[in-house]
């Protein structure tokens, strides 16, 4: 065990597969020399040779199309998209073709990548550096969406993202990439893809929530302990694909349900969670679903915080929730 | 001056020739301008540091294109900026109070604090809102361009981008567009040699960037962007050139970064030692100083009191906006769609 930053988690997990398998080939801006504006691959290029890790031209299509290529090869490419507000030049071979090789050649061409990118706010970065755009790639079947909250989740997430068969799109709280530490497995340490993790227990309500906003969630909670409802949060983890099962379990123990995500409301994947209550969960419901996201405009900057959801707004939506049944 | 500086090879008669009658007016004014930019970038860069603004993107070695560009366009003309063109609304007319409320995101800023200081909004003077994505202005300025053709206007539409810009798909489908469309525009593609740490030889396997051009048939042409007078006369040339014959140019501008890429880059990490030298050597500022200097256009005293003067529009209209508080919470919700139901926000409860 080693005490890490969720950013040095990272590195370390992107460090074992590359010293654990010779095929794992990074790409992207700024990643070499410079480490990424993040410093996620601090040393990597260094240590590994950059033909391994690769400092690309500015074009996250580029980036991501000759990731594909590498994949279709057999190569393990691990693509990085600086943020992923810069993602969209490369929608398009994302939805069109790493998500649908597999598929579309009955199985002959699996495009197995792992995209890593640093989302959300909370960083001053205005509308173009705090996006969180989950729901595009979580809508869009073929891809599983990967966000983890902790830095032992980081690594574990990562490394079997790298070895899973599926391409995953990994994006990574950027707001907690040095504000949160903890103690993290050494060694190859693998964290399965599409299991939630109840991350605190309670009986009269569920928080869900995931990446950056798992830790305000928590927050609430503990505000509320002393002398309001007893809430349960859970780490959704892997947002595609969901673990249905376990949400479902803490739905039907608490009958509350209040959603968290910094990402606009309409349409984003709070919608998909509401949805699968409704659908799966509607007779142990208690109260209606209530979700606490960021608000349907671009992302803000000089407001940005009341644009993100806090645990203050959480606390408002779990007594609202609880009053209504 | 410092001891390095490389100076400009023009005597009077040939700045003449480049700058047409008024030129001692234009070198002034020009002056004017960089001292001005130079005096904000320094300023801003400290306010961002102590935690005063929230970020800054210096435009430090490449003052000479701007303002070139500023002077040099006319007022039906459309600036595309790209990362470090903000100069150019000044000069265009966009006051520097107004830029200064953008830069502190308050209140009173035109786009409301929605936007990373540096990108300003400023219509009044034809200077279109940028994202913070790379490239994308690139095919908006093949656009308006579109519309001053098809309304028979004169003007220009000058897009911006940096070397890195030249590696995505929009530069590639806008000047293809431009050429097949044969449009009114100017590419300006300010080479600073860097994209954050990727250096320019390994952002393209070109010798030049303007070579680029010639794959869909546009003329281009290179400039020493760190010479004034060799801007202003690209900017004239160009320009005129285009409203005579519509049909797009591309002038790369070489540069050198002065400064890390951003407040929130380190150079040390990715830059040799020996590049600071160089473009030291190039600081357009001091080239243009050296040449007012030498042809006694530029007094030492002349020089003092023009420096003070920036610092006192600086000063002045750092003091204005600071005193400004945020944009109200209200703000959040306007602009997002110009009809429709207003979106949900936080209530008047929410801290
Ligand atoms: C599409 C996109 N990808 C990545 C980034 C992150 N980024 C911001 S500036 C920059 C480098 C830009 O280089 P260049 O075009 O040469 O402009 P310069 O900063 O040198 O003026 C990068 C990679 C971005 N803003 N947009
Ligand atoms: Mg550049």
């Amino acid at each position: 065990m080693t005490e890490l930053t969720l950013v040095q988690a990272i590195n370390r997990g992107l460090q074992q597969a590359m010293h654990d398998d010779a095929d794992v080939v990074m790409l992207g801006e700024d990643i070499g020399l410079n480490g990424g504006v993040f410093r996620a691959t601090d040393g990597l290029q260094k240590e590994f040779g950059a033909e391994r890790v690769i400092d690309t031209p500015l074009s996250e299509t580029g980036i991501v199309g000759t990731a594909v290529g590498m994949a279709l090869y057999g190569l393990k490419p691990v693509p990085e998209i600086q943020f992923q507000d810069f993602i969209y030049p490369a929608f398009d071979q994302i939805v069109s073709e790493v998500a649908k090789f597999r598929y579309r050649s009955g199985g002959q061409y699996p495009c197995h990548l792992v995209i890593r990118s640093p989302y959300g706010g909370g960083v001053k970065g205005g509308l173009y550096h705090s996006q969180s755009a989950e729901a595009y790639f979580a809508h869009t079947a073929g891809l599983k969406v990967v966000i983890p909250s902790t830095p032992a989740d980081a690594k574990g997430l990562l490394l079997s993202s790298i070895y899973d068969e599926d391409p995953v799109l990994f994006f990574e709280p950027k707001r907690i990439y040095r504000a949160v530490s903890g103690e993290v497995p050494d060694g190859d340490h693998r964290v399965p893809l599409g299991v939630a993790k109840v991350v605190r227990e309670g009986t009269d309500l569920s928080l869900f929530a995931y990446g950056a906003m798992v830790h305000p969630a928590l927050q609430a909670a503990e505000t509320l302990a002393s002398d309001g409802p007893s809430v349960e949060v859970v780490d959704l983890r892997t947002l595609s694909p969901l673990d249905e099962k376990a949400v479902l379990a803490s739905v039907e123990k608490t009958g509350r349900a209040v959603i968290v995500h910094e990402a606009p409301r309409f349409c984003g994947y709070g919608a998909e969670l509401a949805a699968l209550f409704a659908e799966k969960a509607l007779f142990s419901l208690k109260a209606p679903v209530a979700r606490v996201t960021g608000y349907d405009t671009p992302f803000p900057y000089a407001l940005e915080h009341l644009y993100l959801p806090n645990a203050a707004r959480i606390v408002a939506a779990v007594r609202t929730t609880m009053a209504a049944g | 001056m410092s001891a390095g500086t490389v100076p400009l090879p023009y005597d009077r008669a040939a700045i003449g020739a480049a700058l047409g009658g008024d030129w001692e007016e234009t070198l002034l004014a020009a002056h004017h301008w960089m001292t001005l930019a130079r005096e904000l970038d320094s300023r801003m860069l400290g306010l961002q540091r102590q935690g005063r603004i929230g970020f800054y993107g210096p435009a430090t070695g490449q003052e000479a294109v701007s303002v070139a560009a500023g002077l040099a366009s006319r007022a039906e003309d459309w600036v595309v900026p790209g990362l470090r063109e903000q100069l150019v609304a000044l000069v265009r007319g966009h006051s520097l109070t107004r830029y200064m409320h953008h830069l502190f995101a308050n209140d009173r800023d035109p786009a409301r604090g929605r936007q990373m200081p540096c990108h300003p909004s400023a219509r009044e003077v034809k200077y279109v809102s940028m994202s913070s994505v790379v490239g994308t202005q690139i095919t908006h300025a093949v656009g308006l361009a579109y519309g001053l053709k098809l309304h028979k206007e004169s003007g220009v539409a000058l897009a911006f981008f940096g070397d890195g810009a030249t590696s995505g798909n929009d530069f590639h489908a806008g000047l293809n567009f431009a050429a097949v469309l044969s449009l009114p525009v100017l590419f300006c593609l300010t080479n600073n040699q860097w994209a954050i740490s990727l250096p320019v030889e390994r952002q393209t396997h070109v010798k030049e960037l303007a070579q680029k051009a010639a794959a869909y048939g546009i003329a281009s042409r290179r400039v020493d962007g760190t010479d004034f007078v060799a801007c202003y006369s690209s900017f004239t040339q160009g320009l005129e050139a285009i409203r005579t014959a519509p049909g797009p140019l591309l002038c790369e501008f070489t540069l050198f970064r002065m400064t890390p890429h951003s407040s929130s880059d380190d150079p040390s990490r990715y830059q040799a030692p020996s590049w600071m030298p160089q473009a030291l050597a190039h600081d357009p500022v001091l080239r243009l100083e050296e040449l007012l200097t030498r042809h006694g256009l530029l007094s030492e005293s002349a020089q003092r009191s023009m420096k003070e003067e920036a610092a006192r529009l600086v000063k002045e209209a750092i003091a204005e906006a600071e005193a400004v508080g945020p944009p109200a919470p209200d703000s959040l919700l306007t602009d997002v769609r110009a009809s429709g139901p207003r979106p949900e926000g936080p209530g008047p409860e929410v801290p």
